[in-house]
């Protein structure tokens, strides 16, 4: 994933800290975040995830104008339609859908600078090490981690961002 | 307002209810902000027949973002300097969510914690660590 620019922005700020149940006022407004003791609004812990809004590549929005992978007026829009089933023309594997089988196993943030609303950023990712692991209920798990680094409009360091994603032999039973 | 070295002691809890009873609409205004449309997390009508789940379940960087404020009402706003968690069992509507974080290690000017937020049967869901700058 790579995004070239993340604007932080206050809305946005606002709609993640309901969506997390956070009342916290220092999330609610630029001008209740002002008579907190931090005295400005900044981004909740997990926030930098929504980067997501702006990698124009990220496979887990609907593309306007392309067929989506979750349901319509069927089950799913994928073409086969066919649950476990091979790539569709367009790539895209109907059960597991964008992210083709890979569960989020952990994620974790270092904060090298809390970010608020006027701060634009850039997040560039690499792939971190791979592991193998037994799953009694999951066969072999296959684990990767990917590294991101969000950047600030100073080029500053803002955010290192550790996601590990895993890879089940068979589904986890639920 | 941020902790001193003063106001905590190894051991030290605290527990918060993050939700009651989870509802879908929750889920989709996680979907909304966060951008991860998934339909795992919000269409029941994939999820089920398509995917083979019973139900649509929550995002687990939903459960890591609701857990986030057991830290952030503890420690004070811009004070964390790494929270990190393992998803450990999927999060489904309805669930009761209780979020605690207890403090395991004092040096200098950080405070060390582990963390986990458990389900109504006391599965955990999300579990992990983080650490917090205290005001010297």
């Amino acid at each position: 994933m790579s995004v070239d620019r993340f604007p932080v922005e206050e809305t946005h700020i606002v709609m993640f800290a309901r969506s997390i149940g956070d009342p916290n006022p220092v999330y609610a407004g630029v001008p209740e975040a002002a008579d907190t003791d931090l005295g400005r609004m900044i981004a909740p812990p997990t926030f930098a995830q929504a980067s997501a809004q702006f990698d124009p590549d990220y496979p887990l929005r609907p593309q306007i104008g392309q067929r989506w992978f979750g349901s319509g007026a069927t089950p799913t829009g994928a073409v086969s339609g066919n649950a476990g089933s091979a790539d569709d023309a367009d790539g895209t594997r109907a059960e597991s859908g964008g992210n083709k089988g890979v569960l989020h196993a952990e994620q974790h943030f270092e904060y090298h600078r809390h970010i608020g609303p006027g701060d634009v950023l850039t997040a560039t990712t690499s792939a971190g090490n791979t592991w193998e692991k037994q799953s009694k209920r999951a066969g072999t798990l296959k684990f990767s981690e990917s590294i991101t680094e969000y950047r600030n409009q100073d080029g500053e360091l803002v955010i290192t961002a550790r996601g590990v994603g895993v890879q089940t032999e068979r589904p986890v039973d639920s | 307002m941020a902790l001193t070295a003063a106001d905590v002691t190894i051991g030290d809890t605290r527990s918060l209810v993050l939700t009651e009873d989870l509802t879908r609409t929750q889920i989709v205004q996680y979907a909304g902000a966060s951008g991860d449309y998934n339909p795992l997390h919000t269409d029941d009508l994939f999820t089920r027949e398509v995917a083979g789940y019973p139900s649509v379940f929550a995002h687990g960087m939903l459960t890591m973002g609701m857990t986030g404020r057991v830290l952030t009402d503890w420690v004070g706003d811009g004070q964390l300097v790494r929270y990190g968690v393992r998803f450990v069992n999927q999060v489904w509507p309805g669930d009761r969510l209780t979020a605690t974080a207890t403090v395991t290690a004092i040096a200098g000017d950080t405070v060390e914690f582990d963390v986990v937020t458990v389900n109504q049967h006391d599965a955990p869901v999300v579990s992990g660590t983080a650490a917090a700058r205290l005001r010297v």
